[in-house]
């Protein structure tokens, strides 16, 4: 069943177009990772999705309903969860706390709750009274992919949860990734680096400037046309 | 014993100031808004008091209580339809609009009320008095005013460190867009966050017009007071802020015991000292 669908979905930044017509689709229980440089429109692409940018209604469905233009608080409260670029932890809260305001717009019952958080990151527990800012990159990153669990998303949007970190880090990041895939959500991970981006997806949607390049399953896609679509160029 | 009488006057004083400060600080700090109307906003918490004791005859206690909820009702209304359009990058747009508030709260005030000086009247309290040893004694009004800020400061710390909205007013402080994400509607956050400051500011004007009389126009001036004391204290410490109060009122008090012109001015001297030796004042929790 198709939980996420977007129809030629555009987005602008003032004057400045940054999509131009992204058509993706992502089924339920399905993990559907989307590369592309800098620039690409991956995190305008988030944004959208999760009402930051304000869209047409008809150019994201989710659930089978329009859900384009709505408020950002609205969007979480129907399942759509993002853990944001750059970790965006709340510097005022502690750990705990910063997991806790995760569920304010959605508290549905579901596998996540604070215990389950703590014994898939069993480090923030002995952490869970400091101030969130005195963690590293990796426990923060830890932080906020729980922070997003707690509102038992259908959908997980991760942007670049992989930046900065160390390989071991990013390592125990995608091993929790499964897990988090074990309970039933459906996950769509941005990254820059493609290695990850093949081992951990069901599917893989390629975007430069804007606009779809390549789309397929890891196993069907030669490097060559990966490259091709990250990079721009024409086939020889 | 003078400097003691003097030292207790003042302290009592500061408790009011901190009453003045404490609704300015709040909404400072969850969504750094400047309100210029709070001064005048603070008086119409008094003449809410004064309508429901003297055109309704309700006894005191349940005129507060009825003011209170009509100033969070004005609150929510004032920031949800009104100030929440004015929050943005820029800094001036609220600062505008609650100027030209201030301006229309004034007149409308004075259009309604007159301008004659008016005095809530508490019955025998405001002559009643606690005597102490060596001839003090601590009046009813100010005692209960003390006791009342530390009990709004004591409330608010709850509220803000043991809830699930309290965490909401500082997530959204933080970041109000990352907030948004959390499923926290910060139009609704903030709207609730003035609806409690208005709340605050029916009890500061509550004790305002107990306390001494009032008239229309005399907000501006208190909001001045109101200023000092949460930049005293520090921005984001509510303990700071009655800290500052405190200050204030001493300075104030001591100020009166040199000379009775002095009162005023020796209150803005010892701001300014403040200022300029501690410009994030004494116990500054917000920062950048």
């Amino acid at each position: 069943m198709t939980l996420l669908k977007t129809h030629a979905l555009t987005a602008y930044y003032g004057d400045f177009q940054a999509l131009y017509g992204i058509s993706v689709h992502l089924d339920e229980g399905e993990t559907v990772s989307i590369v592309g440089a800098n620039g690409a429109g991956k995190s305008t692409l988030m944004a959208a999705l999760t009402g930051q940018l304000k869209s047409a209604a008809d150019m994201i469905e989710f659930d089978d309903k329009p859900i384009g233009g709505l408020r950002p608080a609205e969007i979480l409260s129907r399942g759509i969860a993002l853990v944001p670029e750059g970790r965006q932890l709340f510097p005022s809260l502690s750990v705990e706390e910063n997991l806790q305001v995760g569920n304010y717009g959605r508290k549905t019952r579901g596998p996540w709750n604070l215990t389950r958080v703590y014994s898939l990151f069993p480090i923030l527990k002995e952490r869970k009274n400091q101030a969130s800012t005195s963690l590293s990159g990796g426990q923060q990153q830890m932080v906020a992919v729980g922070r997003a669990l707690m509102s038992n998303p259908r959908l997980l949007l991760c942007d670049e949860i992989s930046l900065g970190l160390a390989p071991s880090v990013i390592k125990d990041i995608y091993k929790a990734m499964a897990e988090i895939r074990s309970e039933g959500a459906s996950v769509v991970v941005v990254e820059q680096n493609i290695g990850q981006a093949l081992a951990a997806s069901d599917r893989l949607y390629c975007l430069l400037e804007g606009r779809v390049t390549l789309t397929g399953r890891p196993d069907d896609l030669t490097r060559e046309q990966i490259r091709l679509a990250y990079f721009g160029g024409s086939n020889p | 014993m003078i400097y003691l009488d003097t030292i207790i006057q003042g302290v009592l004083l500061g408790g009011l100031y901190a009453l003045f400060a404490l609704g300015l600080s709040l909404i400072f700090g969850i969504m750094r808004l400047v309100n210029l109307a709070h001064g005048d906003l603070m008086i119409l918490g008094a003449f809410a008091v004064l309508v429901g004791v003297d055109a309704l005859g309700l006894p005191i206690p349940l005129a507060a209580v009825l003011a209170g909820i009509f100033m969070f009702m004005v609150g929510y209304a004032l920031q949800y339809v009104l100030l929440n359009r004015t929050l943005g990058r820029d800094i001036l747009p609220p600062l505008l609009v609650t100027f030209g508030l201030s301006i229309i709260l004034q007149n409308g005030m004075l259009e309604t009320f007159s301008a004659d000086t008016q005095r809530l009247n508490m019955g025998g309290l405001q002559e009643a008095s606690i005597s102490l040893f060596g001839g003090l004694a601590i009046g009813m009004v100010p005692l209960i005013t003390f006791i009342s800020a530390i009990v709004v400061i004591l409330f608010l710390n709850w509220l803000f460190y043991s809830t699930e909205t309290g965490r909401a007013f500082r997530a959204t402080s933080d970041n109000p867009q990352i907030a948004q994400l959390m499923g926290i509607d910060n139009d609704r956050i903030f709207a609730l966050a003035m609806a409690l400051a208005m709340v605050i500011v029916a009890i500061a004007g509550l004790y305002l017009g107990a306390r001494a009389t009032f008239d229309p126009l005399i907000g501006p001036s208190r909001l001045i007071f109101a200023f000092e004391a949460v930049i005293i204290g520090g921005l984001g410490s509510f303990w700071g802020t009655l800290a500052g109060g405190i200050i204030l009122g001493l300075a104030q008090t001591f100020g009166a015991q040199i000379n009775p012109e002095w009162q005023i001015l020796s209150g803005h001297i010892v701001f300014l000292i403040i200022l300029v030796i501690r410009p994030k004042g004494l116990f500054p929790r917000v920062t950048g």
